[in-house]
């Protein structure tokens, strides 16, 4: 009895050991090398009604050789100061980054004026990537309505 | 016979496909250049402006058509951001060699209370002599910098105060379009790439 209780005790963890061992080691890719946000139509709107309205995060992380450009959109009617550009109605703004750093923009969107772009190294090893895949869960769940 | 015309045929639309393919490919590189800085697209016209100049006059954008222009914002007493990114400027017109007569640094100050003219002639001749200092009176540049998306904002420290602004370069093209912005901490040689893209169109 005591001996079948043990024996469900590994399955998680071997199933732990499983996904520890899959996030080190699986290659590492995205669907596109750009992280995209928008400001959608009505947005000038709502803010003028006393909506707050934050469509950028005040630190957006990217990975160099993975998703290392920075796509800001506006489809509004009004232009739109959009991190660190100024945005006509329709106009996208495409950053790439080729150095991995943290990068500060003054940006007014935000309560500290700035928004800061870290761009981290290709995830290379085991480690890297274990890094890298756990970096996205938590900023999944700190930031639901950021792309990742 | 006929199997071998077909083939011959079905090769030829292959080859056609292909070498179309590769030739749209080509134009749409030719179309959108990859730069190092940031690009708007579609591009807009840059906004223009008539400003005093170190030059002496007033100095309009418009005069710099047919030239590439790099276009940023900042102050003579600016402790860092400004002197860098100067010196990066300066940098890459020498690396541009011969291309550089095709190039306009001009640069507007955000503190018109203390850069005249003549302050930002004394100021910008350290590092280049051909960059060229705009100034105004503080409601026409605050249009200015508005018409970039330029923030720029008055800090008192003691007795005196520093101004924090955007430090970002704006690339203008020749026909005046405002085609790219390049971040603070680019390095010449990333300049020099993208004014050479922008030439060479």
């Amino acid at each position: 009895m005591k001996r079948r209780a043990r024996a469900w005790l590994w399955i998680p963890v071997m199933t732990g050991v499983v996904g520890v061992g899959w996030a080190a080691f699986a290659p590492v890719r995205v669907d596109t090398r750009e992280k995209v946000f928008a400001i959608p139509e009505g947005t000038w709107a709502r803010r003028r009604t006393g909506e707050d309205v934050e469509i950028l995060p005040s630190q957006i992380r990217l990975t160099l050789g993975l998703q290392d450009v920075l796509l800001l959109k506006n489809r509004d009617t009004v232009p739109q100061t959009f991190g660190p550009a100024l945005l006509m109605p329709g106009q996208n703004f495409r950053l790439p980054f080729e150095v991995a750093s943290e990068y500060q923009f003054a940006c007014t969107a935000h309560a500290s004026g700035q928004m800061t772009v870290i761009v981290e190294p290709f995830p290379a090893s085991p480690l890297a990537r274990l890094g890298w895949r756990a970096t996205r869960v938590i900023d999944s769940l700190r930031y639901p309505d950021t792309p990742t | 016979m006929a199997y071998d015309s077909f083939s011959g045929a079905r090769m030829r639309h292959w080859l056609l496909a292909i070498v179309a393919s590769f030739t749209g490919m080509l134009a749409m590189a030719a179309e959108r250049p990859a730069l190092k800085a940031g690009v708007f697209e579609p591009p807009a016209a840059a906004p223009g402006f008539s400003l005093p100049a170190s030059t002496g006059g007033q100095q309009a954008l418009a005069n710099y058509r047919e030239k590439v222009v790099l276009l940023g914002f900042g102050f003579t007493m600016c402790p860092e951001v400004c002197p860098t990114t100067l010196a990066v400027l300066a940098q890459a017109r020498k690396r541009l060699g011969t291309q550089a007569d095709q190039v306009q640094v001009l640069y507007v100050t955000v503190d018109p209370e203390r850069d005249s003219a003549e302050r930002m002639r004394a100021y910008l001749r350290g590092f280049d002599p051909t960059f060229v200092g705009l100034t105004g009176a503080p409601d026409e540049l605050a249009i200015v910098r508005a018409q970039y998306g330029v923030e720029a904002e008055r800090k008192n420290i003691g007795n005196s105060y520093s101004v924090a602004h955007s430090s970002s370069i704006y690339l203008i093209d020749r026909k005046g379009m405002l085609r790219a912005m390049m971040p603070y901490g680019r390095t010449p040689d990333d300049y020099v790439h993208d004014v050479r893209l922008l030439l060479n169109e």
